[in-house]
């Protein structure tokens, strides 16, 4: 199995939930599509959807909510 | 003047705005940053500078324990919040009192109550200023309801009480939509705010959006006269003017009494703004809400009234009495700001922050670039994508805008996209050259325009990178 990372599209704030309110989009060890949303990237004040872009499983989330991220930078690591 | 340090509890164009009105009044800067901002212009101008915490605004520019902090241990004998971030908070401009400091803006009295907007527009009508027609709280019956409606006429918009941010919101017609609608609304706002409560008001269509600058210091309270921002995208404002031109000279005399009348029922204190929507079929203006802080637009109206807002809303902080009286205003020609905002108009208005490998900023007679721009800054994605604004003064309506097409020419932030071409292309629209438009025309304008949009931006420099790799 090998282990692919997934980047940052944009500089800005990452979350991993779509509302202070609600659950997670994924966590460790979930199993993703390709077309899944794994988190959102806030770049001046609008919103982005991170893909994940690969299918496999989540071994970790490299980035905390909520925590300042540069575009190219290793958000999680996933098994494909 | 009583203020000898004043921090500046904001960032970007409008930071650099207070700390130069301050350094030509003699009173020192303290500039408080986010990590993200170290590098900025006004941390380069100001005479002080301390760090207040992580790039995001909520642990930085909204930290006011950290803001307190920076004052205390700075000396700081005063706050300027700018515009945004903790401008309008009642209860940090509270704290700010409460240690001994000046707040540079109106009470938190003020704030507290405008900022209500029940109790905002109660105030309006109490001073008389006219109100959009509709219930004055909440309806529990559709019968209350239609008797309501017919004294206000149709179209209406029926809202949940407990709604906001356009969520269910009904537009009526006709007095059937009107019956047909009501119960559907009544009973969605049930289940998505468990509560049915519903209020009504007037919908009024094709309106502009004219604001009123005022100037008070407690007591006493002058107008600047007005400005119009209708070229709004997203219900934000994309270009300004000073004055209408649209307001007839009745139509403005009765608006600019009408601010004037709110502001001094509340006491105002600082300069405010009051907001109103304007149906230039009618002639009729309702208020909309009223600003209890400097705006990003206020340089339009020092354009055309020589006056020095910033500095003046200092003075009053400071505890001086007005210094101008309203006999004294006076409009001289035409002024127009516009906002150039790290957007790519060829890319539905992407955020793009990045790096200003170079820049040329325009000049010549009549022309102010209020920035927080330098050749090699790098601009965080963190904050607001506004970068600065491009204000030109002249003659008149027409001069003002050729003076405008001539100094965007001249305008060049290479390595970022930026919104000049949009407004390129607005400066040569006839139907804003006419001054024809209202709150929403521009966004049906650039979906008309898309593909000459394109053609005209540069291509964008952000780099995406792809989402994975090996």
């Amino acid at each position: 199995m090998a282990t692919q990372q997934i980047f940052s599209p944009l500089p800005g704030i990452f979350y991993r939930k779509p509302a202070p309110d609600k659950p997670d989009y994924k966590s460790d060890g979930d199993i993703i599509t390709e077309d899944d949303t794994i988190g959102l990237i806030e770049v001046m004040k609008s919103f982005n959807e991170v893909k994940a872009g690969a299918a496999g499983k989540i071994a970790r989330f490299l980035v905390e909510n909520e925590e300042a991220v540069m575009a190219g930078q290793p958000i999680a690591e996933i098994d494909v | 003047m009583t203020i000898k340090k004043l921090l500046i509890a904001n960032r970007g164009e409008i930071a650099v705005r207070i700390i130069r009105a301050a350094r030509e009044l003699g009173i020192a800067t303290v500039q408080v940053y986010s990590k993200a901002d170290k590098d900025s212009l006004a941390v380069r101008l100001a005479d002080e500078a301390v760090d207040i915490g992580p790039p995001q605004a909520s642990k930085s520019y909204l930290n006011q324990a950290a803001i307190l902090a920076a004052a205390s241990a700075t000396g700081a004998d005063a706050i300027h919040p700018g515009y945004g971030f903790l401008a309008e908070n009642a209860n940090f401009a509270e704290a700010v009192e409460a240690a001994g400091l000046i707040f540079v803006g109106p009470t938190a009295q003020s704030i507290r109550l405008m900022g209500d907007k029940v109790a905002a527009r109660e105030a309006a009508a109490a001073a008389g200023v006219p109100t959009v027609p509709g219930s004055r709280g909440r309806l529990d019956s559709a019968e209350a309801a239609f008797a309501l409606v017919e004294t206000t006429g149709f179209p209406v918009m029926i809202k949940a009480a407990a709604g906001g941010g356009g969520r269910g919101i009904r537009i009526a017609r006709t007095a059937e939509e009107f019956h047909h609608l009501m119960p559907q609304a009544q009973a969605e706002a049930l289940a998505a705010f468990g509560d049915g409560g519903l209020y009504v008001e007037k919908l009024v269509e094709g309106a502009r959006h004219i604001e009123v600058q005022v100037l008070g210091d407690g007591k006493d309270v002058i107008h600047c006269f007005d400005r119009e921002c209708s070229l709004q995208r997203r219900r934000q404002k994309v270009w300004e003017e000073a004055p209408s031109p649209s307001l007839t000279p009745a139509v403005r005399e009765q608006l600019c009494a009408s601010a004037v009348a709110l502001a001094k029922a509340v006491n105002y204190r600082g300069a405010g703004t009051i907001e109103y929507l304007y149906d230039d079929r009618s002639h009729e203006f309702y208020f909309l809400e009223m600003n209890t802080r400097i705006q990003v637009e206020h340089p339009v109206t020092e354009m055309v009234t020589g006056i020095d807002l910033m500095i003046e809303m200092i003075r009053i902080a400071g505890g001086e009495p007005l210094r101008i009286r309203q006999d004294q205003v006076r409009v001289k020609g035409h002024a127009i700001e516009v906002r150039i905002n790290a957007e790519d108009p060829a890319k539905g208005f992407l955020p793009n922050p990045g790096t200003v490998s170079a820049l040329s900023i325009p000049g010549g007679e009549g022309v102010r670039f209020d920035s927080m721009l330098y050749a090699g800054y790098t601009v965080p994605p963190f904050y607001d994508s506004l970068l600065g604004k491009l204000i030109v003064h002249d003659k008149d309506r027409p001069s003002a805008i050729a003076r405008l097409d001539r100094a965007l020419a001249e305008l060049e932030v290479d390595g970022l996209a930026t919104t000049k071409s949009l407004h390129q292309a607005l400066a040569r629209d006839p139907d804003v050259q006419a001054g024809r438009f209202h709150t929403a025309w521009l966004e049906p304008w650039l979906a008309s325009h898309a593909e000459a949009l394109a053609a005209a931006t540069p291509s964008p420099s952000v780099k995406l990178t792809p989402t994975t790799a090996p």
